[in-house]
C-alpha cells in the first residue's frame, strides 16, 4: 500500500508537469485556434535562464528562477509579437508552420550561441534531500512539483474567475468576436494568453531541470509532446481538460513503469500512447473537451 | 448622433451593402428593415468596425469611426447586440454583465448599472450564477441586450432582437425598447419583424440587395403596399 501512495506522489508529481505545459498550449490554442510547438522552447529558455542566472549572474537559486519566469514570460509575448502577429489572420496550418520555424530557429540559436552539448545545473542541496510525511518519503522535487502546480493552477483559476480580463479569456476562448464587442482589446487577450503560457512554461522549465539537473538545446521537444498529447486526451478547447490531461498521463506513465513485468519495460512509451488512444477511441472528444456538432 | 455616408461592404466578390447612406439623431429609434440577406447585419457590423467597410464614411457623435477597431467604438459610447444574442455560454449571467462593463472603473457606477438591467429583466436577478448557455432563447436576448446596456452606450445598435422568440416574449422586448427610448438611449433597430417595429420606430430605411429602397417616417412605411412591402421582407408573410 506504501508503495502504491508513492507511485501516486510520483504521479502528481509528473503529472502536474505535464497539465503546467498542456494549459499553456490549451489557453494559447484557445483564444487562437495556435498550436504552439515552439511551447518546448520557451521550457528550454526557461532552463538556460536559470542556468545563466546561476553560472553568469550568480544568483542564488531562487533568484534565477525569478529571472527564469520573467524571462519565459517575456519571450512568450515576444514570440507572440514577432512571429505569430502578423500571421494571426491567415491560416491554422500558416501559423502551425510559422510555430515550427520559431521552434528550429530558437533551438539553432542555443546550439550555435551556447552549446549543442548539454549544460549541467547545480540545484540545491535541498533537492537531494526526502521528507518523511509519517511512514510516507517523499523526495523534495516531487513534493515541490505538487505545491508549486498546485499554488499555480490555483491563482491561475482565481484569475480567470474573479477578474475582467480572466473572464474575457474565458469569453474569447468561445467567442473572439463578441469579446472585443465589449470593449476588450484583441491584442491584450492574445498577449495575457501567451504571457501566462510563458509563465506556466518558466515553472515547468523549474521542475524539469530540478529532475534532470541540467540544459540542452533540445530539452523542450519531448515535454511539448508529452503535453500535446494530454491537451488531446484532455479535450482540445478545455483548459480543465489540459490540466485532467497532464495528470492522467503523468499517472499513465508513472504506473506503466512501476508495474510493467522488465521485458515490456522498454515499449512503455508505446504502451502509454496506447491507453490514450484506446481512451480516445471511446471518447473523441477528449475527457472533458465537448463533442463538436457537425452542422453549425 | 450617427451618420453613415455612401457605405460599401464587400465579402470577396459579394457585394453585400452598396451606396448606403442614413442617418440616426440623438433620441430616435429608428428602423433598419429589408429581407433576409439584404445586407442589414453587413451594416451594423461595418459601423461597430467588425467587418471592414470597402468604402464609405461612418461617423458617430462628430467623430469618424471609420477603421477603428470595435474595441475602441465601444469605448466611444456605441455598442451592438448582434444577431443570434452571442452572449458567452460558459460564463454565469453575472460574468456576462460584468464583461460587458469591461469599459468602466467605477464599482459603485457599474453595481448601479446592474441593478438598472436588473430591474428591466427581473427574470436575470433570479439566475444570476446560472451559466448563459442554459438559459432560454428569451433570457438569452434579455442577457444579450442587459450586457449591451451595462457599457452604458448612448447609441444602441440591434439586430433582430425578435429572432426566433415566442410572440409573449417579443412583446416583452418590443415594451423594454419603447422604455429604453424613454431612458435616453438612441436605437437603430434591425428586424424582421416589420409591422412591430414601425410601431415603435421614428423612421424607417429599407434596404434590397444591398442598396437603400425606401426611407421615410414609420409611419408612410407602414401604410406602404404591395412591392414595397415586398422589399421589407414581407412578401410571405
Ligand atoms: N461573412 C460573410 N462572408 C460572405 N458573405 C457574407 C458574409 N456575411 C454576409 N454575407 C452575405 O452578404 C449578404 C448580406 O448579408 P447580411 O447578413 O448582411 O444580411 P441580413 O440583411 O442581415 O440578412 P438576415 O435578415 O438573414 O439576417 C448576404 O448575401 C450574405 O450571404
Ligand atoms: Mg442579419
Amino acid at each position: 500500500m506504501d508503495v502504491f501512495v508513492q507511485h501516486v506522489v510520483n504521479g502528481l508529481a509528473l503529472g502536474g508537469v505535464y497539465a503546467l505545459l498542456s494549459l499553456g498550449l490549451a489557453l494559447v490554442f484557445s483564444i487562437l485556434g495556435l498550436i504552439n510547438f515552439a511551447h518546448g522552447e520557451l521550457l528550454t529558455l526557461g532552463g538556460y535562464a536559470i542556468y545563466g542566472g546561476l553560472a553568469v549572474l550568480a544568483l542564488p537559486f531562487g533568484g534565477a528562477v525569478v529571472v527564469a519566469i520573467i524571462a519565459t514570460a517575456v519571450a512568450a509575448m515576444a514570440m507572440e509579437r514577432v512571429a505569430f502577429r502578423p500571421v494571426r489572420d491567415a491560416s491554422a496550418a500558416s501559423m502551425l508552420l510559422t510555430s515550427f520555424a520559431v521552434s528550429a530557429l530558437l533551438q539553432v540559436v542555443l546550439q550555435n550561441a551556447i552549446s549543442p552539448r548539454g549544460k549541467a545545473i547545480v540545484t540545491p542541496a535541498f533537492f537531494k534531500q526526502a521528507i518523511t510525511i509519517s511512514d510516507l518519503v517523499v523526495g523534495s522535487i516531487q513534493a515541490l512539483s505538487i505545491v508549486a502546480t498546485a499554488i499555480l493552477l490555483l491563482l491561475l483559476m482565481v484569475f480567470l474567475r474573479s477578474t475582467v480580463l480572466g473572464l474575457a479569456m474565458r469569453a474569447a476562448a468561445v467567442d473572439f468576436r463578441t469579446t472585443r464587442l465589449m470593449g476588450i482589446h484583441a491584442n491584450a487577450v492574445v498577449a495575457t494568453a501567451f504571457a501566462l503560457s510563458g509563465i506556466l512554461a518558466g515553472v515547468a522549465a523549474l521542475l524539469w531541470v530540478a529532475q534532470s539537473g541540467s540544459v540542452r538545446p533540445l530539452m523542450g521537444l519531448v515535454p511539448v509532446l508529452k503535453a500535446f498529447i494530454a491537451v488531446i486526451l484532455g479535450g482540445l478547447g478545455s483548459l480543465p481538460g489540459a490540466v485532467v490531461g497532464g495528470f492522467v498521463l503523468g499517472f499513465i506513465e508513472v504506473f506503466l513503469r512501476a508495474y510493467l513485468p522488465g521485458a515490456a519495460l522498454e515499449f512503455r512509451e508505446a504502451i502509454a500512447l496506447l491507453i490514450v488512444i484506446t481512451i480516445l477511441f471511446f471518447r473523441p472528444q477528449g475527457l472533458l473537451g465537448r463533442r463538436v456538432e457537425a452542422a453549425r | 448622433m450617427l451618420a453613415v455616408d455612401d457605405l460599401a461592404v464587400s465579402y470577396g466578390a459579394v457585394h453585400a451593402v452598396r451606396g448606403l447612406s442614413l442617418t440616426v439623431a440623438t433620441g430616435e429609434i429608428v428602423a433598419l428593415l429589408g429581407a433576409n440577406g439584404a445586407g442589414k447585419s453587413s451594416t451594423l457590423n461595418a459601423v461597430m468596425g467588425l467587418v471592414p467597410a470597402a468604402s464609405g464614411r461612418v461617423e458617430f457623435a462628430g467623430q469618424s469611426v471609420s477603421g477603428l477597431a470595435p474595441e475602441r467604438i465601444v469605448r466611444l459610447g456605441m455598442t451592438l447586440t448582434p444577431e443570434g444574442r452571442h452572449v458567452f455560454p460558459n460564463l454565469s449571467v453575472d460574468e456576462n454583465l460584468a464583461l460587458g462593463a469591461a469599459t468602466r472603473n467605477e464599482r459603485r457606477a457599474i453595481e448601479a448599472t446592474r441593478a438598472e438591467v436588473f430591474e428591466l429583466f427581473p427574470v436575470l436577478a433570479e439566475r444570476r450564477t446560472q451559466l448563459a448557455g442554459t438559459l432560454s432563447g428569451g433570457e438569452q436576448q434579455m442577457l444579450a441586450i442587459g450586457r449591451s446596456l451595462m457599457s452604458v452606450p448612448k447609441l444602441l445598435l440591434l439586430d433582430e432582437p425578435s429572432l426566433g422568440l415566442a410572440p409573449q416574449i417579443v412583446d416583452l422586448i418590443f415594451d423594454l425598447i419603447a422604455r429604453l427610448r424613454t431612458r435616453g438611449l438612441t436605437i437603430l433597430l434591425v428586424e424582421q419583424s416589420v409591422d412591430r417595429a414601425l410601431e415603435i420606430a421614428d423612421r424607417g430605411y429599407v434596404l434590397r440587395n444591398g442598396q437603400l429602397a425606401m426611407a421615410g417616417r414609420a409611419g408612410e412605411l407602414r401604410a406602404s403596399t404591395g412591392v414595397e412591402r415586398a422589399y421589407m421582407g414581407l412578401a410571405d408573410v
